[in-house]
């Protein structure tokens, strides 16, 4: 059990964790997210006991890190894959680490074994993909067989199959009773991954429930509807009619509208007596990575701009339309926009589904693996290119219940 | 019990990287060929000297003149031991293991140091011999007097620059800082210090001037120093420590 009370680090006037508590507790995954810069990595040192806090304390098991005993044996952690001097090898790393910690060299076999390493333990470190300095990572942070381990970005740089041995591994480890606590930005790997969250900004925490909790209370249901390209008209008197009625509108990108607040039935009643026609009316729950976006988004240090790339352009041709920039995170308002809608059935309607919007519960908590599926949509986009996992799990999460 | 933990993985650390063979060979290699060189012209030369310059030829000091060139070897094997840990991040995974963090300190350089230690011995030993075999009839022989302190003080000499780089890398982390400052120190700015007439009574408290004089046998006539072979590597031996001290201080202070 991990536990933090009033943690508080400044580095002259910058404050890089303000006020932090929480607690990590046995038998479980606990994600830690935030943005880049948000202070997870300042958190992990200080529970570790490398940096000292400014205010505060966080102890393991009771105890303050340097005042556990046989701490090494206790704890285990990744903090940075790159940490190993490039010419030694493999091996001759973990045994240094096993010495300084009273363990057992034959020790650095088994974990050399565990995270696959055993063809190039002989081999200098530096060489190695990030991938492998992940995995060699973790190999350290297992040595001393720890009731408690940090990892920090344990799935940085990993192949799929990569991702997919460090989530079931991290599974393993909380169903054996140890304390887990692994920080990530990738909301949706931690969506599948863990079983409670600690969310920080701008190192102050922002939620501390679990993943279900955590996807009822941030993830908001809307409707998305497109009047006729042809007619803009009937999109501002729609517009008018809905916010009339109660419901929230919000024009996206493409000139559908988001629309929160009102029943799909109502929409629909609403465009009727409005004399609007309709060429979509969709059901959408918001995804995971929506809810964690909108969460941080005042809480991102690192924001990107518009390149103006003045000067740089080449002279448009004469009637070229110059090209629309492609909106990003950087952009206000800006959320993961929706996936596409699975082919086949653009329009249809939700048939028989509980919840005002036809999608009901909440995915992702109950998920299953998507690495364990073989392939339920793949019939439905056999134009698709090959998605990467984790894009692939957040469309899941926002594909509507029949699409799946 | 700790102590003996990080002592056995600082062994281990230390043979599993090249650097150490490498500093430390050229250490040896470039102490001895230098000193056998200018112990080699010194004996063509002596004839040419004046009666002053003769009265006062040290052929033991004379072998040892390969050292302001070999100490940067050793320099370098000093500033690396400790600075390595800064510059792969593995203080952190160090300093998690082991939480008692002078011990780590302490134990680390005590097994670099040991190392050295041995390394500078056998260095002394070679360069003084093979340097008398090259001075031919001007030599001196082991069992002359003070000619075995002064061997055994070139090789504790090569030891104590070690831990004093090891002490200024402590304190400064990184080793491009380190070595920006202790090559060009040792190189360059002591000589000039020490040979400058305004400057000199500051120069001969600087470690490496102190410390060399363990290594003289026969005393320059006009020596004002106001230390012996002694007091001067008691002197280095105050640098050193002083180093260890503030790499201590700041490490037990610092954020790792």
């Amino acid at each position: 059990m991990i536990e933090a009370v009033g943690l508080t680090k400044r580095y002259g006037d910058k404050t890089a964790v303000y006020n932090l508590s929480f607690q990590v507790r046995p038998g479980a995954v606990t994600g830690f997210l935030g943005p880049n810069g948000s202070g997870k990595s300042t958190t992990m040192r200080m529970i570790l006991g490398l940096d000292n806090p400014t205010a505060g304390q966080v102890t393991i098991g009771g105890y303050p890190y340097p005042k556990l005993p046989n701490a090494p044996r206790q704890v285990g952690a990744l903090l940075d894959a790159k940490a190993v001097h490039g010419g030694r090898s493999a091996r001759s790393h973990l045994l240094c680490l096993a010495q300084l910690s009273g363990i057992p060299a034959r020790r650095v076999d088994e974990v050399l074994g565990v995270v696959g390493l055993q063809e190039v333990a002989r081999k200098r470190s530096k060489g190695f993909s990030l991938g492998m300095g992940q995995r060699l990572g973790i190999a350290a942070a297992l040595l001393g067989d720890p009731q408690v381990l940090l990892f920090d970005e344990p799935v940085n740089g990993l192949d799929p199959e990569g991702i997919l041995w460090v989530r079931n591994l991290m599974k393993a480890l909380a169903a054996e009773g140890r304390t887990v606590f692994v920080s990530s930005h990738l909301m949706s790997e931690m969506a599948l991954t863990a079983d409670h969250l600690i969310v920080i900004g701008r190192g102050q925490l922002l939620a501390d429930m679990s993943v279900k909790d955590f996807i009822s209370a941030n993830s908001a249901d809307f409707a998305r509807v497109r009047t006729p390209d042809t007619e803009p008209q009937l999109r501002e008197k729609l517009t008018s009619a809905l916010t009339e009625a109660g419901g929230h509108v919000l024009p996206e990108q493409d000139g559908a509208l988001r629309i929160t607040g009102l029943p799909l039935p109502r929409i629909s009643d609403i465009a009727h007596d409005a004399d609007v026609r309709l060429w979509e009316l969709s059901p959408h729950q918001a995804s995971l990575e929506e809810a964690y976006m909108r969460m941080t988004q005042g809480a991102v240090d690192y924001r990107s701009t518009v390149d103006q790339k003045s000067g740089l352009m080449q002279p448009l041709p004469p009637g070229a339309q110059p090209p629309m920039p492609v909106p990003g995170q950087g952009q206000p308002d800006w959320y993961a926009p929706p996936p596409p809608q699975q082919g086949g059935q653009p329009f249809a309607m939700p048939q028989g589904q509980p919840g005002p919007y036809g999608a009901p519960g909440a995915p992702g908590a109950g998920q299953p693996n998507p690495y364990a599926q073989p392939a339920p949509a793949a019939p439905q986009t056999p134009a698709a290119p090959p998605q990467p996992p984790v894009s692939a799990a957040s469309a899941d999460l926002t594909k509507p219940e029949d699409a799946r | 019990m700790a102590a003996i933990q990080v002592v056995r993985s600082e062994w281990t650390k230390i043979r599993s990287v090249a650097s150490t063979v490498w500093t430390l060979s050229l250490a040896v290699v470039v102490t001895v060929a230098l000193g056998m060189l200018i112990s080699a012209l010194s004996r063509h030369e002596f004839d040419k000297m004046s009666i002053k310059d003769r009265l006062s030829f040290d052929p033991t000091f004379i072998s040892f003149a390969g050292m302001s060139l070999g100490q940067l070897a050793m320099i370098v094997f000093g500033v690396l031991v400790v600075s390595n840990e800064y510059s792969t991040g593995m203080i952190r995974t160090s300093l998690a293991a082991v939480p008692q963090r002078g011990t780590f300190l302490f134990s680390k350089i005590a097994v670099a140091t040991g190392l050295a230690l041995a390394v500078g011995m056998a260095t002394g030993f070679v360069a003084f011999f093979l340097g008398q075999a090259m001075l031919g009839s001007h030599r001196a022989s082991i069992g002359d007097p003070h000619v075995l302190r002064a061997v055994i003080g070139g090789g504790i000499y090569m030891t104590l620059i070690a831990v004093f780089s090891m002490g200024v890398a402590a304190m400064l982390r990184s080793p491009m800082l380190s070595l920006g400052i202790l090559m060009p120190f040792f190189f360059l700015i002591s000589n000039i210090l020490g040979n400058v007439d305004a400057t000199k009574k500051i120069g001969r408290f600087l470690p490496d001037q102190a410390g060399s004089k363990i290594m003289q046998v026969v005393p320059r006539i006009d020596d004002d120093t106001p230390y012996g072979p002694y007091g001067g590597l008691g002197i280095m031996v105050l640098w050193a420590l002083a180093a260890l001290l503030g790499g201590y201080v700041l490490l037990k202070r610092r954020d790792a």
